[in-house]
């Protein structure tokens, strides 16, 4: 994968399946030392403590069309390549939190790519589900919900072509607020 | 920060035009969005019809996402289903093709034949 986006959106395909409809997108900095935390953390059905496991194995997947998931295996190897790593917590019944942390100035960390459109993409194709997109840094944080923006809406879908570029820009703003200076794609 | 008082003018101006959006009988595109579709950029031809859809303002046609179909050396791969139920499937597509296929086969309703799975596995 290229970009944090595309495995943002890979993995997110995962909670999908899992059947959650919280999902919350979390990108931080803790900056001691200098790391960039990326956290997907969904209510859908979790996963065994064996299934868990394994799931960071390329021939683990629940997928029927053939036996080779490669989202996780993926993630993590983006992941260790800076030096950091993939921590999976999962509980059946109760959901699951992905968070894989990069090393900021490492040459191997893939950049950001393009977050607010994933994300846009993400609440435009599954609108039922309560997004929630967290950002923080020392500089600033920034929150966005999707049921804070149907309430503002009442009768008009999510899905409204100017609701989602408004979305896509206010994450835009968001990112640049919060990871502008901080990391270098970002300015 | 983008404001709320944006939000609620977006509202407003949408609320006079959302009769006409209601349709029942829609077209869909689906797009393959699993690891493989994505890793072989599966994302920027799903911005690429979203984006060429709101170009034309064509408002009943949808687009969504699915996963692995298992044929992944295809990818990125769409699926167009008619409101009658047939489907076509395009491959190995990227934004350009993805223009097209709106151009010519939601606008024009004339497939791309030499996009689709049955031209390449001729």
């Amino acid at each position: 994968m290229k970009d944090l986006s595309l495995h943002l959106m890979d993995i997110v395909q995962n909670s999908i399946t899992a059947g959650a409809d919280h999902i919350s997108l979390n990108l931080s900095i803790d900056q001691n030392p200098h790391w960039l935390i990326c956290e997907i953390i969904d209510n859908g059905c979790g996963m065994e403590a064996e299934f868990l496991e394994k799931v960071t194995d390329p021939f683990k997947t629940t997928r029927t069309t053939r036996d080779v998931g490669l989202g996780l295996p993926l993630l993590k190897l983006s992941a260790e390549m800076t030096g950091g790593k993939l921590a999976l917590e999962s509980e059946p019944g109760k959901g699951t939190t992905v968070r894989a942390t990069f090393s900021i100035g490492h040459i191997d960390r893939i950049p950001l790519g393009d977050i607010p459109g994933t994300i846009t993409m993400l609440i435009a194709t599954h609108p039922h589900i309560l997004w929630t997109v967290n950002f923080t840094s020392d500089r600033e944080s920034f929150i966005l919900d999707t049921d804070t923006i149907k309430k503002e809406l009442d009768d008009v879908p999510i899905t409204h072509k100017d609701v989602l570029e408004w979305i896509q820009n206010t994450i835009s703003e968001g990112i640049r607020a919060v990871f502008g200076g901080v990391l270098d794609e970002v300015n | 920060m983008k404001s709320i008082e944006e939000l609620k003018a977006i509202k407003e101006r949408a609320l006079k035009e959302i009769s006409i959006r209601e349709n029942e009988n829609k077209v869909r595109i689906v797009v393959g969005m699993a690891t493989c579709g994505i890793a072989a950029g599966a994302k920027g031809v799903m911005s690429a019809f979203i984006e060429e859809l709101n170009k034309r303002n064509i408002q009943d046609v949808t687009v969504s996402m699915t996963g692995c179909i298992g044929i992944c050396r295809h990818e990125p791969i769409a699926e167009v289903y008619e409101a009658n139920g047939e489907k076509t499937t395009y491959i190995k597509l990227d934004a350009e093709k993805a223009r097209r296929i709106v151009a010519e086969h939601i606008v024009n309703q004339q497939p791309v034949i030499e996009f689709t799975i049955g031209a390449a596995e001729k």
